[in-house]
């Protein structure tokens, strides 16, 4: 039987197991959304199309499964840029449907006409326009393999409107996964590795995002546990491994601790896993883990030797890498003794206790830092889900909030996109009804996508925000402040709403303390407050983010609120 | 790791589809890779096209760049032409005005490069001269003199001399 192309899409995406979209109609996603009111599908209405992709970004980081947003032609499409390249740049796989005009009307700068494809070319992995109604079903499947094999990353789908409307036979056709084998390491490296391991006396873990992308966190805490090595983690592979092991040494770089930083420039042997040496983890390339062999395994190829030279490159997805080195260490019988880890791992220890992750407390005005940790202690565990905005909100919930799962810390790693957190939350709770979801936020970037408020009243989605309202926009005045000679140009925010009778004016809870003492007071009655809630903290205005790490400067050089560190 | 910077040539086998051209060309000029000459046309299987391309790096850039052309889905092979036995052509249409004085040494010039007149309408001719870059830029060099009216050059086409 034939049916239309807006039908068969429909069962494209059920045949992929989508189960909701997040989308924003509009003229030429009519024939579509006539088609998703028969409600096979669940369509959250988001408030922007920004809003649409993060949330769908969000489910995948959360669900690990592919996230779906839909969208109409012109500004519908473009306004879904952000999202693509924020997914992009950290490797989320999501697919991104957008309206287009009919095919007889593009190139004549018809209404609501811009070239989708053309714009987001350098911000996907791959994009496709949909030329004739008989391609669709393939190209839909191909859309979703893409974006979720070998690295993942966003696929955006150009649906011009009379595709949609012609017909065509519907008939199965996908891309299996299993025909394209993920790289897997060549044995003789894994041999290396192990020697190398051996050799080791100041060995390193540094994992990235790629062991929560791949999955492979339980082969990643194997490894570690098995031969004794200390972790840090990217911000991107926070939870991967747990934040409550002895072995774990925060995040490194710009604003990672102090013993991650010097654990790098100290090491003699780096196991770099799926992450891709951004500028903010390496500071001066020159410097960085200067007195080690490293060791690269990606499934990006394109990741290796791109801004550190490595000596053991190894192409391959996280998962088989570490799973193939685990199978050698007890094929091999390896094992360490505690002995042979003392000096390295007392050393590390002596690091942690001179100079901890630490702020001064204040019983005048609330620390930020106060208020990651009461949350933390209120809700640490595996049912919680911490998303983040961008900027000093972002480092403290990096810092002081300890992720021992993966996919429960969702952040704008590499694009660094203000007003990420809070429709990433969304996505995130939709992906996990039961779980509680909080979005760590600053009062700069909370106002940036504030407008899903009422797509979280809406659906009753019952995310918690959690304000760090210092007035400012807080990281730039911070670098203000420390290379501007505290000329704060254009951060002050002072004028932003009330954010308590916001909510109410969207018809969610509200709360606002300015008190150290009532900081848990005020955590405890939102998060048990059902629904979407606001808690609206005023903290210290001018609180920095230690320790940091000059820009371009070697990462073991730090600042760290008042005293220097220079090692 | 040879750090020289010179001119490097690329061979893709891409995907015959309308936008696969500005992918490569994005991936290099988004990167702030520049590419020099660009050569681009089917092969013998209809459904892939052949793209050429020259560009100044040395050699860790250029295998930068060629893992970045293998992440584009429509991109099926990246070779490395510089490193391999390669025949190389490029191909310059030159017009020039005739005039009595310059006459025989055109036709000096077009021996010497086994090139050949193309046309010749009233006192113009159309001169075609093909062989390796350094063959043209010569043939260039001492024909421009002798006055030239316009030219277009095809950028280089390369083959492997053995499978």
């Amino acid at each position: 039987m034939k049916i239309k192309g807006s039908q068969i899409l429909i069962q494209a995406l059920k045949q992929e197991g989508v189960e909701v979209i997040f989308g924003y109609p509009g003229g030429v996603v009519l024939d579509i959304y006539d088609e998703l009111h028969k409600g096979d599908i669940r369509h959250i209405l988001v408030r922007h199309e920004q809003g649409a992709v993060h949330a769908a970004d969000g489910y995948a980081r959360a669900s690990g499964k592919v996230g779906v947003a839909l969208v109409t032609s012109g500004p519908g499409a473009s306004n879904t840029v952000t999202g693509i390249a924020n997914a992009h740049l950290d490797s989320i796989p999501i697919v991104v449907f957008t309206g287009q005009v009919p095919t007889s009307l593009i190139g004549t700068d018809a209404f609501q006409e811009v070239d989708i494809i053309g714009i987001t070319r350098p911000c996907t992995k791959h994009n496709f326009q949909v030329r004739r109604v008989e391609e669709l079903t393939r190209t839909v499947s191909e859309a979703f393999h893409i974006a979720r094999s070998g690295r993942p990353g966003p696929v955006l789908v150009d649906l011009p409107k009379d595709v949609m409307n012609a017909v065509a036979e519907y008939t199965l056709e996908s891309f299996r996964d299993e025909d394209e084998p993920q790289p897997r390491p060549p044995s003789k490296k894994a041999f290396q590795v192990l020697d190398m391991i051996s050799e080791a006396k100041k060995p390193l873990i540094l994992s990235g995002g790629g062991i929560i992308l791949g999955g492979a966190s339980q082969e990643l805490r194997e490894m570690a546990w098995r031969t004794k090595i200390p972790v840090t983690s990217t911000l991107m592979g926070l939870g991967a491994f747990p934040g409550t092991d002895p072995l774990w040494l925060g995040m490194p770089g710009m604003h990672g601790t102090y013993y991650a930083n010097m654990v790098i420039s100290h090491c003699d042997l780096m196991i770099a896993i799926g992450c891709r040496f951004d500028d903010r983890v390496t500071g001066k390339i020159d410097t960085f883990a200067q007195n080690a062999r490293i060791v690269h395994v990606d499934v990006d190829p394109s990741s290796i030797n791109k801004n550190v030279m490595i000596d053991v490159p190894i192409v391959s997805d996280c998962k088989s890498a570490l799973a193939s080195f685990n199978r050698l260490l007890k094929d091999k019988n390896f094992t360490v003794t505690d002995d042979q880890r003392r000096d390295w791992l007392g050393m590390i220890d002596e690091w942690k206790r001179n100079v901890p992750l630490s702020y001064c407390h204040s019983e005048e005005v609330i620390k930020p830092q106060f208020v990651i940790e009461t949350l933390y202690n209120l809700t640490k565990g595996e049912d919680t889900i911490i998303t983040t905005e961008v900027g000093q909100n972002q480092m403290w919930a990096a810092q002081f909030y300890k992720y021992d799962h993966p996919n429960t810390f969702l952040s704008s790693g590499g694009l660094g996109t203000m007003g990420y957190g809070f429709p990433a939350a969304i996505g995130a709770q939709l992906a996990f009804p039961e779980k509680l979801v909080v979005d760590i936020a600053g009062d700069g970037s909370i106002q940036m996508n504030i407008q899903e408020l009422a797509t979280a009243v809406q659906y009753k989605i019952p995310v918690k925000i959690v304000i760090l309202n210092n007035g400012y926009l807080g990281m730039v005045r911070q670098w203000q402040e420390l290379f501007y000679e505290k000329r704060y140009s254009q951060t002050d925010m002072t004028y932003a709403p009330d954010f308590v009778k916001l909510a109410d004016a969207y018809g969610l809870a509200g709360f606002r303390t300015a008190k150290p003492a009532e900081v848990e007071e005020v955590l405890r009655k939102g998060l048990s407050t059902p629904g979407p809630v606001i808690m609206d903290f005023q903290v210290d205005r001018e609180e920095c983010v230690y320790p940091m790490v000059k820009p371009g400067g070697p990462i073991h050089e730090m600042t760290l609120g008042g005293r220097e560190m220079v090692n | 790791m040879e750090r020289e910077k010179k001119e490097r040539i690329l061979s893709l086998l891409v995907s015959n589809k309308p936008d696969v051209l500005a992918r490569v060309a994005g991936t290099l000029g988004g990167r702030g890779y520049n590419i020099e000459t660009l050569c681009v046309d089917a092969t013998l299987d209809p459904k892939v096209s052949k793209i050429i391309l020259t560009t100044i790096a040395d050699q860790p850039t250029l295998t930068k760049i060629e893992k970045q052309l293998m992440k584009l889905i429509d991109v099926q092979q990246v070779t490395d032409l510089t490193k391999i036995a390669t025949v190389m052509r490029e191909m310059m249409l030159v017009r020039m005005k005739l005039t009595e004085r310059n006459k025989a040494d055109i036709a000096l010039i077009i021996d010497t490069f086994g090139g050949r007149v193309v046309t010749l309408n009233g006192d113009h001719c159309v001169i075609e001269i093909s062989g390796n870059r350094d063959d043209i830029e010569k043939a260039l060099q001492s024909l421009k003199p002798l006055g030239i009216d316009d030219m277009s050059r095809t950028g280089i086409i390369a083959l492997e001399r053995t499978k």
